[in-house]
């Protein structure tokens, strides 16, 4: 084995891969072998280092330090600095924000990662790396040490409850499969994370593959299962390639396949990849999807677990429940059990986007108040503005309100204030952001990501947005609103699956809290963010100098006037698009509604 | 059998090796699928045909499966695919400003193509690197914090 005084890992992550992260990794192994180093310091790739908002990233080892923002031009100076004369350089390192607004109070704990304990830590196309993080010590405990039965009752102690969103608790759905006097029994993981907003799991398949896969194993063990099936959407391209990869490897070590260390028990799984339906992620859809149909679900009972994929029985979980596993066997379920709240054990990911400081992907104790998660986890709001509301649980979630910072994150808090814990995704919005725009907007995905099967969600969708577009473009009318409750409570009783029983929920949301919204649409023709195009107006107040650079981008020539006096912008002509603005550098332009 | 060329890829060729590398039963139809829409840029009728005929599974079926699914496409595809993320997070951030300049850019409505042949203009499902919108994908690259003025210069790099 070659020994290597320095190890830098480059983050590949799809983020930091668009703003050049191969670049960089190129010129530091060409500057590397430039300087003569390159048996010294070892380069390599892994997923998830920081936020990735500020990328190409590098961390070095054994210092642990971060660089960030890096550009291939910036490499001979770093590798000249750090690796030649071993002074790290400072003005490449991140930089931490310090929350000091004194209302917050000292700055809490903040992150626990145990599903993401390894992303950007260890070499994901290694399994070797993952084992030597105690990687399927877990595994060989089970099939050693513990009957079916006992694993799953250390799995219903620890409390762990379905990641995918629901929260139904993981060990009972165990049980019921387990039960089912039917084989063979096969396993699905959903790695169709769709909702927008939500990458948690892609980080985990992109930067922990094995810790998914021994999930897997152990839950097949517990089951009865011999064969599985990742089934992971076509979008993300990285986490394919990268559990294949980890696949092969756990076969050529022997944790997959025909009698998996030696215990007799034998499972396999194969990836299946999606190929862009939003549905898919409801588990009957993925059946469907998995069996090559169209991915339309099918209601409830038989559940998978007694009737699945082929028609047998089938135990179905998120990637983070699975990746939740291998902790709780090797950690014990006591150990899992003392975080969280009550009724919601352990830790939850999420991705923080929208208006937020420090987007990107967190995990926290299952019960940290929103208020704990946006303003010190998240930073705040970007650009020092106000904080409006926070979308938790995607399509089907709800929006929450400034009212709402204290509530504790957990399955019931969320869902009684009206929104969900879905999958993790969490999308920040500053002032300047309309609310009906948004529920429209959700409203536009939901109903574009219907797949047609059953009439109150395919038709019910089209209607509500037809209203939510006819408000935004300044022609509600009196009624609206309540057209817009009635269709809700409809299509929420009647819909077949999860998919249209949850379409409504950001309208009635925004409903709830932010009505005046609607009502200033509907009723004084005002956006009162002055976000809708047809209810806004731009207009060049006295103190423009005339320098003509608004005339000059105005891209449908609305702008005239003289140089060097105040211009005049053309309402019949203008299209909103705001570019006058952006470019005046005199805050010359006002908008108004 | 007339055999079509696609993109200069022999048609026929690619459905064998799709279906030969999967497997010729309807379980593996969404993978064969992908393969040829990866392929040839869209899954002609022939291909439709011939599927049908090496897995024994009526076209209307193979054709229910192929219209439903975004990725898969039954109409030609400019040389270059864009792929807008027209999601929340990329909408809070300015997306809207970045599709107006793609609009302006290319004059086509979304699922159209250039009349060049260029680009064909889409829009995707999250891809899941909120932390860098506005996202555009073109062809296999992730093109991350796009601001309206870069559209230009980005679209310049596809021939």
């Amino acid at each position: 084995m070659k020994y290597f005084r320095s190890h830098v890992l480059v983050c590949i992550d799809p983020e930091c891969l668009s703003k050049g992260a191969h670049e960089v990794e190129d010129a530091l192994q060409d500057e590397l072998v430039a300087q003569g180093l390159i048996d010294e310091v070892q380069v390599l790739e892994t997923s998830r280092i920081g936020g990735c908002s500020n990328g190409p990233e590098l961390m070095v080892y054994p210092e642990g330090i971060h660089y960030v923002g890096l550009t291939a031009d910036d490499v001979p100076y770093l590798v000249e600095e750090h690796f030649l004369k071993g002074r790290p350089v400072k003005k490449f390192m991140e930089q931490i924000t310090v929350v000091t607004d004194e209302e917050l109070g000292p700055p809490k704990p903040k992150e626990v990662r145990v599903v993401l304990r390894n992303c950007g830590q260890i070499d994901p196309n290694n399994i070797e790396d993952y084992i030597a993080e105690d990687g399927y010590a877990a595994l060989a405990k089970v099939l050693g040490e513990m009957t079916p039965q006992a694993t799953i009752d250390e799995v219903t102690r620890s409390g762990l409850r379905g990641r995918g969103g629901a929260g139904f608790p993981a060990a009972r759905k165990w049980q019921l499969c387990r039960n089912v006097p039917d084989s063979p029994k096969y396993l699905t993981c959903n790695a169709d994370e769709g909702d927008p907003g939500a990458f948690m799991n892609r980080r985990v398949l992109e930067g922990d593959p094995h810790s998914v896969l021994e999930g897997m194993i152990i839950a097949a063990y517990a089951i009865g299962a011999s064969y599985g099936y990742v089934y992971c959407r076509a979008e993300y391209p990285l986490a394919v390639k990268t559990l294949n990869i980890a696949i092969q490897q756990a076969r050529d070590f022997g944790l997959l396949g025909e009698n998996i260390m030696g215990s007799g028990f034998s499972f396999d799984l194969e990836v299946r990849m999606g190929a862009g339906a939003f549905v898919c992620g409801e588990e009957t859809a993925l059946i469907a999807s998995i069996e090559g149909k169209r991915g339309e679900p099918k209601p409830r009972p038989p559940f998978p677990a007694v009737k699945g994929v082929w028609g047998k029985p089938t135990n179905n979980n998120n990637v983070e429940t699975y990746a939740n596993v291998p902790q709780i066997i090797l950690r014990g379920a006591d150990w899992f059990a003392s975080m969280g709240t009550e009724k919601s054990k352990g830790t939850k990911t999420f991705a923080i986007g929208g208006d937020v400081s420090n987007a990107g992907l967190i995990e926290v104790p299952i019960g940290m108040t929103i208020r704990e998660v946006v303003f010190d986890v998240g930073g705040g709001i970007k650009d020092g503005k106000e904080f409006k509301a926070v979308q938790i649980g995607g399509p089907m979630g709800g929006c929450l309100t400034a009212e709402h910072l204290d509530l504790p994150i957990d399955y019931e808090s969320l869902t009684k204030a009206g929104a969900m814990m879905g999958s993790g995704g969490l999308v920040v919005m500053d002032d300047e952001t309309c609310m009906v725009d948004i529920a429209r907007f959700f409203m536009e995905f939901t109903q574009d990501e219907s797949c047609g099967k059953c009439t109150p969600c395919r038709v019910g969708t089209k209607r509500m947005l037809e209203i939510l577009e006819r408000i935004c473009g300044g022609e509600g009318q009196d009624g609206d609103i309540e057209r817009l409750e009635l269709l809700s409570a409809q299509i929420m009783k009647t819909s077949l699956c999860g998919l249209g029983q949850g379409a409504p929920q950001p309208v009635i949301s925004t409903l709830k809290h932010f009505r005046h919204e609607y009502e200033a649409h509907i009723y004084e023709k005002r956006c009162p963010a002055k976000v809708c195009r047809p209810l806004i107006h731009y207009t060049i107040l006295d103190n423009c100098t005339g320098c003509m650079v608004c005339a000059r981008n105005c891209p449908v020539e609305a702008i005239s006037g003289q140089r060097r006096s105040v211009h005049v912008i053309d309402p019949n002509v203008c299209i909103k698009c705001g570019i006058c603005m952006q470019v005046c550098n005199f805050n010359a332009v006002e908008v108004t509604s | 059998m007339t055999v079509a060329v696609k993109n200069g890829k022999d048609a026929m060729q690619v459905v064998r090796t799709a279906v030969v590398h999967h497997g010729a039963t309807r379980d593996e139809l969404i993978p064969i699928l992908t393969d040829i829409n990866h392929e040839l840029g869209y899954i002609p009728h022939e291909a439709v045909d011939e599927v049908s005929r090496l897995i024994g599974m009526p076209k209307s079926q193979l054709y229910s499966v192929a219209s439903f699914y975004d990725m898969l496409s039954l109409k030609p595809r400019g040389r270059h695919v864009i792929k807008f993320c027209e999601n929340a997070p990329c909408h809070v951030v300015g997306g809207r400003q970045v599709w107006q300049a793609l609009h302006d850019a290319l004059h086509v409505k979304p699922g159209e193509t250039t009349p060049d042949g260029r680009f064909t203009l889409l829009t995707t499902s999250c891809i899941g690197v909120c932390a860098v919108g506005p996202v555009v994908v073109i062809d296999d690259d992730v093109h991350g914090n796009v601001e309206p003025e870069q559209v230009a210069e980005i679209l310049a790099r596809y021939e």
